[in-house]
């Protein structure tokens, strides 16, 4: 009998090719990034064939939890005219094509330096396994944190510029524009925010 | 979790019971929260609430369930078919999927992940793209503004919901839910919401505040009321549910008590012990093992049902904030406070410790 975990690979794999095929070919780009979403889902569920969980729930939490949330969101709000887009696809199409193709060669180049050498020997870092009684998210947080941590320490620096940068990008400061002071707001109180006028008869108020 | 000695095909038989068991469990319980919610909220409003369907309006759940199940299923005519069907499909799954790895008693989960947080808060970040769909392919004006809103706005909370979650995570060293249960044995200041441990006390001055904030972030993230504003009837009819009847939205409304549960379920197990009841149980040991699990199971059960009940009672008394409160309080001061929390719990975890 085929064991389980032999269908379930073939079948994510399946779903993962036919996905990323049909987010490339989807006439809706909104049906692309369904597509998408569904590729990475799959993408996770091999990780989790391969025994790297942690690594399989940040995907789904950053990439389909946050990132693809944001695709979606432009992509819906944008117009799309499909006609131009097609004229664009054989202009791109050498471009794209070579790409691919780097793409394709590297990967094919690791994954036989991963099947002739083994994970460990092919990678020229230090050994993450860290023992078998690790949990693999305890295996990556020793690596990461201790021999890759300027790597990590940068990386951080990257996206807290990138941050900055949205910000710089966006805010604004328009002279005379009225903003709300929610502190001023709790702490009024009648006193404050309640004048008693005393009105003679005939008189009126003069502002 | 069956052992590896079992035959896959057994295993497989094995897995889908329990998952079924737990799927039952969830859906029956959820048509008496349903009704206890109505109740709540009428009791508030001094009225009665549903009383006519079973002894008190018991049944109502049932009652309301067959009429939705037998209604017709009116499909916009420029909707995108598929999606349009597939949102609440998904909602429902997704609210459900989650309760896989929730441990209800010592031994009891369908799933023990080593990552068990982690899969809560990823598929509880997939639970905007049911909202989001369904918003999108109704192809109307009123379901997609409210769509935009609600995705935002879960986005936006799951931020300070996944702070909270790292603070737990640092002070009970795991991820795994049953350890991370088990962990908060015995007393009740053994609970995370007292730092989980008498050596740990002082760090109730940061969990206190930050089992606050959950209860507050679950309101938005379940879309709730004060929350509610996807569907906030003043300004957008119904939000993205405008187009749905019949049985998808049914299964829209199923899937977002399944998740408002399992949001009452998620801060009995970080914040308050999960399956234990606070004290020590040593008369436990002579009992018969199924009578101890269901003693705990009933224990998790009863925390879970106060909950909802704070959630129905949020419902009832607090009025809806306005969008830009929302989003204020959200980024402006849940997730300033939960970054420092993060990062008192984590120096109390590496300087602190009482000498006990």
């Amino acid at each position: 009998m085929i064991p389980l975990q032999t269908i379930a690979f073939y079948l994510m794999s399946t779903v993962t090719i036919a996905a990323g095929l049909a987010v490339v070919f989807a006439r809706n780009p909104v049906h692309s990034v369904l597509f998408l979403i569904t590729a990475f889902f799959s993408a996770a569920g091999l990780f989790v064939l391969m025994g790297a969980e942690f690594l399989a729930m940040l995907l789904v939490v950053v990439y389909v939890g946050a990132v693809a949330v944001l695709f979606l969101f432009v992509v819906m709000m944008l117009d799309v005219d499909f006609s131009r887009l097609r004229e664009g696809f054989s202009r791109y199409l050498p471009i794209g094509g070579v790409v691919a193709g780097i793409l394709t060669i590297e990967m094919i180049m690791v994954a036989t330096m991963v099947a002739t050498q083994g994970a460990a020997k092919a990678s020229a870092g230090p050994d993450a396994s860290g023992g078998a009684d690790v949990t693999n998210a305890e295996a990556i947080g020793r690596v990461l944190y201790t021999d890759y941590v300027y790597f990590f320490q940068a990386a951080g620096m990257v996206l807290l510029v990138a941050m900055i940068g949205a910000i710089v990008l966006t805010l604004r400061h328009k002279p005379g524009v009225k903003r709300q002071n929610i502190a001023a707001q709790n702490a009024r109180t009648p006193a404050t925010g309640m004048t008693i006028v005393d009105i003679k008869p005939g008189e009126g108020i003069s502002e | 979790m069956p052992e590896q000695a079992v035959s896959p095909l057994l295993w497989f038989g094995l897995a889908v019971g329990q998952i079924a068991l737990v799927l039952i469990w969830v859906l029956l319980s959820l048509a008496f929260l349903l009704w206890g919610d109505r109740k709540v909220w009428a009791g508030v409003q001094m009225r009665k609430g549903p009383n006519v369907v079973g002894p008190f309006g018991l049944f109502q759940s049932f009652a309301d369930f067959l009429k939705f199940v037998l209604k017709e299923i009116v499909i916009p005519a420029g909707a995108d078919k598929t999606v349009f069907l597939l949102a609440p499909l998904l909602s429902f799954t997704l609210a459900f999927g989650a309760w896989a790895v929730i441990p209800l008693a010592p031994g009891w989960v369908v799933a023990n992940l080593n990552v068990g947080i982690l899969y809560l808060l990823a598929i509880s970040s997939l639970g905007v793209y049911g909202i989001i769909m369904g918003g999108w392919a109704s192809n109307s004006k009123y379901p997609f503004l409210g769509a935009l809103r609600s995705a935002a706005q879960m986005v936006s909370y799951e931020v300070s919901i996944g702070f909270v979650v790292i603070t737990v995570i640092l002070l009970a060293g795991t991820m795994n839910l049953p350890e991370i249960v088990t962990k908060q044995a015995g007393w009740f200041w053994n609970w995370n919401v007292l730092g989980g441990g008498l050596k740990n006390l002082p760090a109730a001055i940061v969990m206190i505040p930050m089992m606050v904030v959950f209860y507050i972030s679950a309101l938005a993230e379940t879309n709730r009321p004060p929350f509610d504003l996807p569907e906030a009837e003043s300004e957008l009819v119904a939000g993205y549910q405008v187009e749905y009847s019949s049985t998808p939205y049914l299964l829209f409304m199923i899937g977002e008590y399944a998740n408002i549960v399992l949001m009452c379920a998620m801060i009995s197990v970080l914040f308050f012990g999960g399956w234990n009841p606070g004290f020590p149980t040593p008369f436990l040991d002579s009992w018969p093992a199924t009578a101890q699990s269901a003693f705990f199971f009933l224990v998790f059960f009863a925390k879970i049902i106060f909950w909802f009940f704070m959630f129905a009672m949020a419902k009832a008394i607090v009025p809806r904030y306005r969008y830009d409160q929302l989003m204020r309080l959200g980024w402006k001061v849940f997730l300033p406070m939960t970054l420092v929390a993060v990062m008192l719990v984590s120096a109390w975890k590496v300087f602190g410790g009482l000498p006990l």
